[in-house]
């Protein structure tokens, strides 16, 4: 790989991810780098988002659902757990647990189950309808949380211990950070194997040019398929980590408002670049936190800000700085 | 019990009708301009304020009524000629997140002047009480009312379209714009009365739910979704889709709630039969909206994929 332009704002862009918090390790700033592992959690789950909206241009506005089933996953379990409640008791006995590598291949099989059957049905439709279906789907699921009562129904569940991970103090904010930050890594390296592999030149070509593809005898819908379980199963991930970063998971995870906040890190960064959801996490999260501290209304600056990004910045952030477009 | 069935009845109705004054704005604005426009349910909560607003300061719901739609439509106007004109030859993405963005400035806005405690609007005085149905039970004057205005305007709207120069312009336009364009219709002009139409019947809606409920910021979002459902159900960018699929949506929601939870009732124990039931109440048109789709991809009206 040549070092373009791009190349070097992704370096620069991962540098500061881990310098900022080794910075405000030696400042003493816990909050800081509780700020940082948001930054590394969110840009995971915009990675998840923008395999299939940025390489399969498929616009799921429904992605919190996924991202709250990850979240769940780590609320269920743990708090199965701590109340020494077995999960199930017939026909075998299933116990709670406090492991987050459990909790993780939980997450990554309920998302991956669930987005198979939201994906065969929402991906025979296309344009508009899978917008407005993907949302659907999410508020189903959101409203499937508020309603249920045995896990906190409106209220959530608190974690009361953050889960552990072999050799590692979760409960340390720079541990906790460096655990998020490789995982981050982990995503955005799968992701770059992913789209160079047949599979992803497959999915971007059913983005240029589906009927092309039909006739050179690859079905999209499959293709399609397969990137929207394994881009929920990114983005559940990511939920299962932010739900033991803040210790607690309510159906607001699952929110179209989430949804849209996960949208606008791929869009902020720079769709379909592969650094481009750490951008645009990045920026959101400090912009929230410096308007934030200064005006209550701060969502208000935002709102316009992401206006003029969407009408004279296209491209996002990497796109701007980067330079040039890279999808036709 | 019967009765009960009637009244639920009754406000599934009224639950419809109101989705239709959202959803038609929506599926018009869709059809015309190819647009997806998710500050609809702003416009909706600036009717609700306006009307608020105009009434506590006058005393008088009318005049509330007048200046909700005003609000609405001269907010709309707005939009549309500063920012929405700029999305129509963008894709999906872009209009997607540009109007999320309307959203956060307009819940931000309206929590900025009037603060995030709701406000309330109360009945005029002599739509106060209660009317005896047919079925002999009781049901607010108001909201049957709102019932009958609300199949005023969508009867309205259905004669705007069909019977008058501007409806043909507006079925010409969903047609070929580029067409109408070239016979000399100004259609920027043409853009900017649809939208704000949209706009108007959102906020007229807005000012209704409002007096039944509460006028607080963030109302118009689950509405907002809502209407999507509706849309989708019906096909996006057909009026006839947009009636019959908000009066789906508003029965099986309401009806879902109220008799989900009796019929587990009949094989489980209170407490579970109620915990099911309203959880499975709560997605049942969503379930709808899966099959209908799963039968027909682009909804029962809808005419392109």
């Amino acid at each position: 790989m040549t070092m373009n332009r791009e190349t070097f704002i992704n370096c620069i862009l991962g540098l500061a991810l881990v310098i900022v918090p080794l910075i405000a390790l030696g400042m003493d700033e816990p909050f800081i780098i509780t700020l940082a592992t948001k930054v590394a959690i969110f840009a995971m789950a915009g990675v998840g988002l923008n395999l299939v909206l940025g390489y399969g241009g498929l616009v799921s506005f429904g992605h919190a659902a996924f991202f709250g089933i990850g979240g769940y996953a780590a609320g269920i379990l743990a708090s199965h757990a701590l109340n020494y409640e077995p999960i199930m008791t017939w026909p075998f006995e299933i116990e709670g647990t406090t492991q987050m590598i459990i909790i993780w291949i939980v997450a990554l099989l309920a998302s991956a189950i669930i987005a198979l059957a939201i994906g065969a049905i929402t991906l025979r439709t296309s344009g508009v309808y899978f917008i407005m279906i993907t949302l659907a789907f999410a508020q189903m699921i959101y409203y499937f949380a508020i309603s249920w009562p045995a896990y906190g129904g409106e209220d959530g569940l608190s974690i009361y211990v953050r889960n552990g991970f072999p050799g590692l103090n979760t409960l340390d904010p720079i541990s906790y950070f460096a655990l998020c930050a490789v995982m981050l890594g982990l995503a955005i390296a799968f992701s770059a194997v992913l789209i160079r592999s047949r599979f992803g030149l497959a999915l971007q070509g059913a983005r240029q040019n589906s009927q092309r593809m039909t006739a050179v005898g690859i079905a999209p819908f499959r293709i399609r398929l397969v990137a929207f379980v394994i881009s929920a199963m990114i983005t559940a991930l990511a939920g299962a980590l932010y739900a033991d970063l803040n210790r607690f998971v309510s159906p607001s995870m699952m929110s179209w408002h989430m949804s849209g906040e996960i949208m606008v890190f791929v869009i902020l960064g720079g769709v379909g670049r592969l650094f481009g959801p750490l951008a645009g996490a990045g920026l959101y999260i400090i912009l929230e936190h410096l308007l934030g501290g200064v005006w209550e209304f701060w969502q208000l600056p935002l709102g316009v800000l992401l206006l003029i990004v969407v009408l004279f910045a296209r491209g996002g952030l990497v796109g701007v700085l980067a330079g040039e477009r890279k999808h036709v | 019990m019967f009765t009960l069935f009637l009244e639920q009845l009754l406000n599934g109705l009224q639950s419809g009708v109101m989705l239709f004054l959202m959803a038609s704005g929506l599926t018009l604005v869709f059809g015309v301009m190819g647009l997806i426009n998710l500050a609809h349910g702003s416009l909706y909560m600036v009717g609700a304020f306006a009307c608020a607003a105009v009434a506590a300061w006058t005393g008088s719901f009318w005049l509330g009524l007048v200046a909700s739609l005003m609000a609405a439509a001269i907010a709309g106007a707005l939009v549309e000629i500063l920012i929405i004109r700029r999305l129509y030859n963008r894709d999906h993405l872009d209009q997607v997140l540009a109007t999320f963005a309307l959203i956060l400035i307009f819940s931000e806005g309206t929590r900025w002047i009037f603060g995030s405690f709701p406000l309330f609007l109360s009945v005029p005085e002599f739509l106060t009480g209660t009317v005896v149905m047919p079925g002999d039970f009781q049901y607010p004057l108001f909201r049957l009312a709102i019932i009958i205005a609300g199949f005023a305007v969508a009867a309205g709207l259905f004669l705007l379209i069909g019977k008058t120069r501007l409806g043909i312009r507006i079925r010409a336009g969903e047609a070929d714009r580029g067409m109408i364009a070239a016979l000399g219709v100004d259609i920027d002009r043409l853009y900017t009365i649809v939208f704000a139409l949209g706009a108007a019947l959102a906020g007229l809606a807005g000012a209704f739910v409002g007096t039944t409920q509460s006028v607080q910021v963030g109302m118009g979002e689950p509405v907002l979704i809502l209407a999507f459902v509706v849309i989708v159900i019906g096909g996006i960018g057909s009026i006839k889709g947009a009636l019959v699929g908000s009066l789906l949506v508003g029965f099986t929601d309401t009806m879902g709630r109220f008799l989900l939870p009796h019929a587990f009732a009949t094989f489980l124990d209170p407490a579970s039969a109620t915990a099911i039931g309203s959880a499975l109440a709560s997605m049942l048109i969503y379930i709808v909206m899966a099959l209908v789709l799963f039968l027909r991809p682009s909804g029962l009206f809808g005419t392109e994929a």
